[in-house]
């Protein structure tokens, strides 16, 4: 009954301040909200410089003693105080080369079936499938490096490959132990590989059905289509897909130095052991022979972490170029 | 209707007229007259499923050489799925199971051992929307011409296709720049040149002026024209005047009583505008005119 | 000049086609065979880890201490016990983080700001993690030694771009409709989004942590240097060091001794089964629940 009989103005009135009530709560939990969404955005910043400097302060002491230099001398020798990086960077780059240009023929071959030639009950087995592979942690596939890819490649793949490409220095005589920067690329090359192919299976969906269609109706067997239309239009975004898998494998310390053999490196061999700067760094970090080793290990951290947002931020850019064709 | 509209072949490309045996010189003057025009497409009880959904039923026609056939009708009663039939474009949906007999030149299309590439090579299509490769104006051309082993000449075989589809005086200065620069009736007649210049024998075209402007329209209808001379055309549209301005025969398609497509009527153009045989087809006349 | 076709010849394959669609044909086939040879090797990989290590599983193996430098005796407890510990401490710093940053992404941020926020996180996710090992290292522990905080804290740095992107995108994917509405009835905007967007995106989210907790989980690099080399016995105190399993696996690796390898096994396909586990689940899950949505 009372609610009834209130008069108009008043319920007006009241419904007024009810809104001015809430509106300050409201307004005060929405900058709160802001303040906080802020703070998120700062703090991945922060962190992100943070690990900049940290990285690049730990390797003063190094810096100072052998400056730009330390890029291209390759005596490494802990106990003499003496380091050069060159052997490192080049074991770092010829292992992730390899294994981008294997992982781009099989991840880019994967990408289309998975996208343009599967049929749907498959694709959608197979894809999680492929992309398990990404989920394998490094030190278990170090593991399986150790015991079952260094032992097979050296009794069943290097012998071969020597002797038909043992012309190459790269392919020169194997050693009986498969631990060499050849095991680390297929090392590297098994985690690239689900990386490239889910990034360009997404990529190669994206080409509007009726370009496809458009090619087809002209006569085109498939391989023409995907030659001709398919792979032109998405390029760029392959390409961004290859630098990130790149990026992938110079970063990649565990499970390389597992297979990589671990010894100075001052040959073009891939059949013989030699090692990469992120293996480099988890396997001497805890040795600290010399009062430089550190600083040194810190400096060739410093080094990865530059190709390292080089290469994120090129691939960055490359997959944006992509995006804005469309 | 006349004798300057002949059906010979241009520049010796072509492939012969075929003449039947009844009345060998009644071809280029009386070219209305089906009695001695070749049949290209053949249907008999032609019926589309897309898994257990009836799609399209009890299609039977003649599409005849030289002709533009029109199919009209309202949205969904099966024009472009059987339009996409005639060169297998329906194979890639999931589900698709053709019934009934669907022969050209006598060729069942859809026997096991026909190759769809090869069936697409002689039957072409252009699409509603345009859809130019994000290529040069050259290469869409060339593209598929080289693919098909036409490497000589190859300049002259593009220069030829953009003329024959009226858009070479617009873009011959700009051959090498990129198709997507053109406007949307000069990309579809780039489709269209795309089109003719792997010399099909028919090209189908699925509503191609419907995503164009009044004036873009105009000039593919015109292109029609010139088209049919050299090939079988059929063409689905929404715009009735449209099929009454450049359609030989015109078949009227719409849904049964158990809301599946079907072909209504078919007949010569004029007759199924003036005085339609079937009751449906003349509401859908009345209706569109009134 | 190729041949043009005859309309009359038979609908098979004329002029250069049979040789055009050998090659294509040959093209599809080395697709199928690249895909095969993906998940051939997977097979392989899990088999292996299956058939070495499901003998080493047991209770005990689970419950008991760290072996000792020779490998021989003990289990993973210890270490199975850390990885939980700092997995947890990672994502109590990562999923807030995470979150809120895709909230800044998506309600905040300036053109500027969002530019910054969103290479930061394309950078951080491409972070070498032995890089995040170093960072830790050279922050906390040559300071004040190993401990299971500093652990946690690398760990979240590998799952926070993973939450961030997953989360940015489970926002986006909240029909406008819903929020617009929101907006309609007067809703403040601190309402709209924590009542009716994150709501909506909380599965997308769930998975997403899901899937950073179980790679952090698997990650060793972070931890190098964040964790004492041996003699590890049960702890729980974050302040000192934790084991974790992949840690442990590399160090029964690096050591070298048999016994100690099979313990890397048992280890390893512990590891294995989880986060297979995980990531099979979280996927399953996602589908289903998108469905009943109908997302």
């Amino acid at each position: 009954m009372p609610l009834v009989t209130q008069p108009a103005m008043n319920s007006a009135a009241a419904a007024r301040a009810r809104r001015a009530r809430l509106n300050r709560l409201d307004r005060r939990a929405n900058r709160a909200l802001k303040w906080l969404a802020w703070i998120g955005g700062v703090l991945v910043f922060i962190a992100m410089l943070l690990i900049a400097y940290q990285v690049i302060d730990g390797a003063t002491a190094a810096f100072d003693k052998f400056g730009f230099g330390f890029l291209v001398h390759r005596t490494w020798i802990p106990v003499e105080n003496k380091f050069g990086a060159l052997t490192y960077i080049y074991g770092t780059l010829v292992t992730s080369v390899f294994a981008v240009i294997l992982a781009t023929i099989l991840g880019v071959s994967i990408g289309l079936f998975l996208a343009l030639m599967a049929p749907r009950r498959v694709a959608v087995i197979i894809g999680p499938m492929v992309e398990m592979l990404a989920a394998i942690p490094s030190v278990v596939l170090g593991l399986i490096g150790i015991y079952l890819i260094c032992p097979f490649i050296a009794a069943d793949v290097e012998p071969p490959l020597h002797s038909v490409l043992g012309f190459l220095p790269f392919f020169g005589a194997p050693q009986p132990i498969g631990n060499s920067l050849f095991a680390a690329s297929l090392v590297l090359t098994i985690m690239v590989v689900p990386i490239i192919a889910a990034l360009t299976r997404d990529l190669f969906l994206t080409v509007p059905l009726e370009l496809r269609d458009g090619a087809e109706a002209l006569g085109s067997t498939r391989f023409e289509m995907i030659r001709g239309v398919v792979l032109p239009v998405t390029s760029s975004g392959v390409i961004a897909a290859c630098v990130l898998g790149f990026g992938r494998a110079i970063g990649e310390a565990i499970a390389v130095s597992q297979v990589i053999g671990d010894q100075p490196l001052d040959h073009l061999n891939l059949f013989l052991g030699g090692n990469s700067a992120a293996s480099v760094i988890a396997l001497q970090y805890t040795e600290g022979v010399s009062p430089l080793q550190t600083p040194s290990l810190f400096y060739l951290a410093t080094i990865l972490l530059a190709f390292s947002l080089i290469v994120n931020f090129g691939a960055r850019q490359l997959g944006r170029r992509s995006l804005l064709a469309r | 209707m006349s004798l300057t509209e002949s059906p010979l072949p241009s520049e010796g490309v072509r492939p012969r007229v075929r003449l039947t045996d009844r009345a060998p010189d009644t071809a280029v003057v009386e070219r209305r007259e089906p009695v001695t025009r070749e049949v290209v497409f053949h249907a008999r009880g032609v019926s589309v499923h897309y898994g257990a959904k009836l799609a399209l039923d009890e299609v039977s026609l003649d599409i005849y050489r030289n002709y533009a056939t029109a199919f009209i009708g309202p949205s969904g009663c099966g024009k472009s799925t059987f339009l996409r039939c005639l060169n297998r474009m329906n194979d890639s949906i999931a589900g698709f199971k053709l019934g009934g007999d669907l022969q050209y030149y006598g060729h069942d299309l859809y026997d096991a051992r026909v190759n769809r590439v090869e069936v697409r090579r002689r039957i072409g299509m252009v699409f509603q929307k345009p859809n130019p490769f994000p290529k040069s104006i050259y290469e869409n051309i060339a593209w598929a011409a080289r693919n098909l082993g036409m490497r000589d000449n190859l300049d002259e075989r593009v220069e030829r296709a953009l003329r024959d589809a009226a858009l070479w005086d617009e873009v011959k200065d700009r051959l090498k720049s990129s198709a997507l620069g053109l406007s949307g009736g000069q990309q579809q007649r780039l489709c269209i040149a795309r089109a003719i210049a792997i010399e099909p024998d028919v090209v189908l075209l699925d509503e191609p002026a419907s995503a164009l402007d009044p004036i873009a329209t105009a000039s593919i209808e015109d292109l029609i024209h010139e088209l049919k001379a050299r090939y079988t055309i059929v063409i689905v549209t929404h715009n009735m005047q449209q099929a009454a301005r450049v359609a030989d025969k015109t078949a009227f398609f719409s849904l049964d009583q158990a809301r599946v497509g079907t072909l209504i009527e078919y007949d010569d153009t004029p007759k199924l505008f003036s005085s339609p045989t079937d009751r449906r087809t003349r509401d859908y006349i009345t209706g569109q005119f009134g | 000049m190729s041949a043009i076709p005859d309309p009359e010849h038979a609908l098979t394959a004329s002029g250069n086609l049979r040789r055009r669609l050998l090659v294509s044909r040959v093209f599809e086939g080395a697709t199928v065979l690249a895909a095969a040879l993906a998940v051939a090797v997977l097979l392989i990989l899990v088999y292996y880890v299956v058939k070495h290590g499901v003998g080493v599983i047991s209770l005990s193996f689970f419950t008991s201490d760290l072996p000792p430098y020779t490998g021989v005796g003990g289990g993973i407890g210890p270490a199975l016990v850390g990885t939980i510990e700092m997995a947890l401490i990672a994502t109590i710093i990562a999923l807030p983080t995470g979150v809120l940053t895709a909230l800044y992404l998506s309600y905040f941020a300036g053109p500027r700001g969002d530019r910054i926020v969103r290479v930061v996180l394309d950078l951080m996710a491409g972070l070498p993690t032995i890089i995040i090992g170093v960072f830790v290292a050279g922050l906390i522990t040559n300071h004040v030694g190993p401990s299971g905080l500093a652990g946690g804290l690398a760990l979240s740095i590998v799952e926070v771009p993973l939450i961030a992107r997953a989360s940015l995108e489970a926002i986006s994917r909240v029909p406008q409709i819903l929020v617009e509405a929101s907006d309609a009835l007067g809703m403040a905007r601190w309402r709209g989004i924590v009542g009716v967007v994150l709501p909506t995106a909380s599965n997308g989210i769930v998975t997403a942590t899901i899937l950073a907790v179980a790679r952090a989980s698997g990650e060793t690099a972070p931890l190098l240097f964040t964790s004492e080399l041996y003699g590890q016995s049960f702890s729980v105190d974050p302040r000192h060091s934790l084991a974790s399993v992949p840690l442990e696996i590399f160090q029964l690796l690096e050591s070298g001794y048999s016994a100690s390898v099979s313990k890397a096994w048992g280890a390893a396909f512990t590891l294995m089964v989880v986060i297979l586990a995980a990531n099979i689940g979280a996927r399953v899950w996602l589908r289903r629940s998108e469905r009943k949505r109908g997302l």
